[in-house]
């Protein structure tokens, strides 16, 4: 189901303002990678150039062998949960997750009674059982956040992408969604790329991490290894006072003795 | 304590800080009741009992008038045609304004509040001296048949420039906060545009649209001046409810004159009537898409 995303040249520029100045990233089937940077780095631009939601100027990018650039948003077929989740406001969850289904063409579109199946499925996955009758409005920042999720995954996505995902909760829930998004990563396995720019979320939760900083990459690596030895002035600084809370495995990877250059 | 304290009568509720003394809230609220009373409420009601003065006999027998119902036909049908159109274009233009960027959105916007700024008199000459026999475009028109100063397109084109601005100056201000995430999650979600368009970007602005078709329809059926110049008040023929009002009230027949406005001012209240039972049907419904 998963594919490898990769990522080559990708140029892009508002007006005169360079965005993306030739990103190339390649993301392993599975993979979890965190877009980690300050704010106009160019991370969200690059998520949505992958999305297909911005043109690149140039470049492309690959779905497996697939170059996306050729790709309608509908062949592309990925799921994008959004900052502000833009949950569709006059529809119920259940309707809100049901929305890539019956948005299909008569001749690929399952029946209601499979929707029906597949959407409780789903709602089951990210515990928002019994939830189906409520509209956005009347849900919490976090249940909201897993009907984004819900709705991203009905459509079966090739890669999963989170602009923010936590962006908008409070401190608890975001740490009790994380390891919950963790957990869901693991079970379901798609290809993940999401954007942040909170340090400790990225470091926690990716096993990559690709460090943006005035539209290029500055660094990819696991947390350990931009621990041990940032590539850049910029990545020392950005990731300075990072509490590494991070799993038992990437803790011991820190205690290694790195080879001193 | 805390018993006494649930006993204590309403009015000795802790006050907010945002409260006024009950004298200055009766002054307000009389100062704003008596306004609207002589500027809105009493002339609205002098057109009733006007109306009315003599009995319903001479109203029914003013209606019986055949130019009179001829003026009623041609309203209904420019407000047919008009408000449809307005409709459209308005939320066609808004979507453009709201949803994209392009040169000249400015200049668009300036021109979309034209009619709101000039006075509708304008609004018909200008027809005139585009379509009229002596206009730009009116030899070539009249060469080919086709008549528009002094008829039926006429009024329609006056009516619709005059009124454009109502759907879309509802709808541009919603669309803009509301954003375009709702409409690229339904895209990503693999929706084609016509299903995104029907699905997510119309049910979100389905009120404020209504709101605009309403007030859009009630000001094209009471449209004057700019009707007034375009349609050359030939009788029973391109007469709409205003300007039949006015020839009646100038003949001294102030019977037929307050039926016809009578009948214009409840098609009025009509259409307000109507958006307020709409809203009250879907409160509910309202006040969830709102808070989102």
């Amino acid at each position: 189901m998963s594919v490898p995303v990769r990522v080559r040249d990708v140029e892009k520029s508002y007006g005169r303002y360079p965005a993306l100045k030739g990103v190339t990233l390649n993301i392993a089937a599975g993979e979890l990678v965190a877009l980690l940077g300050p704010s106009g780095s160019g991370k969200t631009t690059l998520l949505r150039a992958v999305a297909g939601l911005e043109r690149p100027d140039s470049g492309n990018v690959f779905f497996g062998d697939l170059d996306a650039n050729g790709l309608s948003l509908r062949e592309r077929r990925i799921g994008f949960v959004f900052q502000h989740y833009a949950l569709f406001r006059h529809m119920t969850v259940f309707g809100n997750i049901a929305f890539g289904l019956r948005a299909r063409p008569r001749s690929t579109r399952p029946s209601e009674a499979s929707i029906k199946a597949k959407v409780l499925e789903l709602m089951r996955l990210v515990q928002l059982d019994g939830l189906e009758n409520r509209y956005p409005a009347q849900l919490s920042g976090g249940q909201r956040q897993r009907v984004a999720l819900a709705r991203a995954l009905a459509i079966e996505p090739r890669v999963l992408l989170l602009d923010e995902p936590f962006g908008a909760l409070d401190a608890r829930v975001r740490k009790d969604l994380r390891k919950w998004l963790k957990d869901l990563h693991r079970r379901t396995g798609h290809t993940t790329l999401f954007v942040t720019h909170d340090q400790d979320e990225a470091f926690e939760l990716a096993d990559r991490i690709a460090i943006l900083n005035n539209g290029v990459i500055e660094q990819v690596g696991t947390a350990a290894e931009i621990l041990a030895t940032p590539a850049t002035p910029f990545i020392s600084g950005f990731i300075e006072g990072i509490s590494m809370a991070a799993s038992p495995r990437e803790r011991q990877a820190l205690l290694r003795p790195v080879a001193v250059q | 304590m805390a018993m006494s304290d649930r006993l204590l009568p309403l009015s000795h509720a802790p006050k907010r800080a945002t409260s006024e003394t009950l004298l200055t809230r009766i002054l307000l609220i009389g100062i704003a009741g008596l306004f609207l009373g002589t500027i809105l409420f009493l002339p609205l009601l002098t057109v009733f009992v006007e109306a009315t003065r003599k009995g319903w006999t001479p109203i029914l027998e003013s209606f019986q008038d055949p130019d009179t119902r001829s003026a009623i036909r041609l309203t209904l049908l420019v407000a047919a045609i008009a408000v449809p159109v307005n409709a459209v274009i308005g939320l066609a233009a808004s979507w453009a304004i709201a949803k994209f960027e392009f040169r000249g959105k400015n200049l668009l916007l300036t021109l979309i509040d034209l009619p709101f700024s000039i006075s509708p008199v304008i609004s018909g000459v200008v027809y005139v001296l585009l379509f009229g026999a002596h206009g730009w475009l009116g030899p070539w028109l009249s060469s080919h048949g086709i008549e528009i100063i002094f008829a039926v397109p006429g009024i329609v084109l006056a009516t619709i420039l005059v009124t454009f601005p109502f759907v879309a100056r509802e709808l541009i201000p919603l669309m803009q906060s509301q954003g375009t995430s709702e409409e690229e999650a339904a895209l990503t979600l693999g929706a084609s545009g016509w299903y995104t368009f029907f699905r997510v970007m119309l049910p979100n602005v389905k009120w404020a649209l209504l709101y605009g078709v309403l007030l859009c329809n009630a000001r094209a059926m009471g449209e004057f001046g700019a009707v007034s110049v375009v349609s050359g008040h030939i009788r029973g023929l391109t007469n709409t409810m205003p300007l039949q009002i006015e020839i009646l009230y100038n003949e001294y027949n102030f019977v037929g004159a307050f039926a016809v406005a009578a009948l214009l001012a409840a098609l009025a209240l009509l259409t307000l009537v109507a958006k307020s039972a709409l809203e009250w049907m879907f409160a509910g419904e309202l006040a969830a898409c709102r808070r989102h």
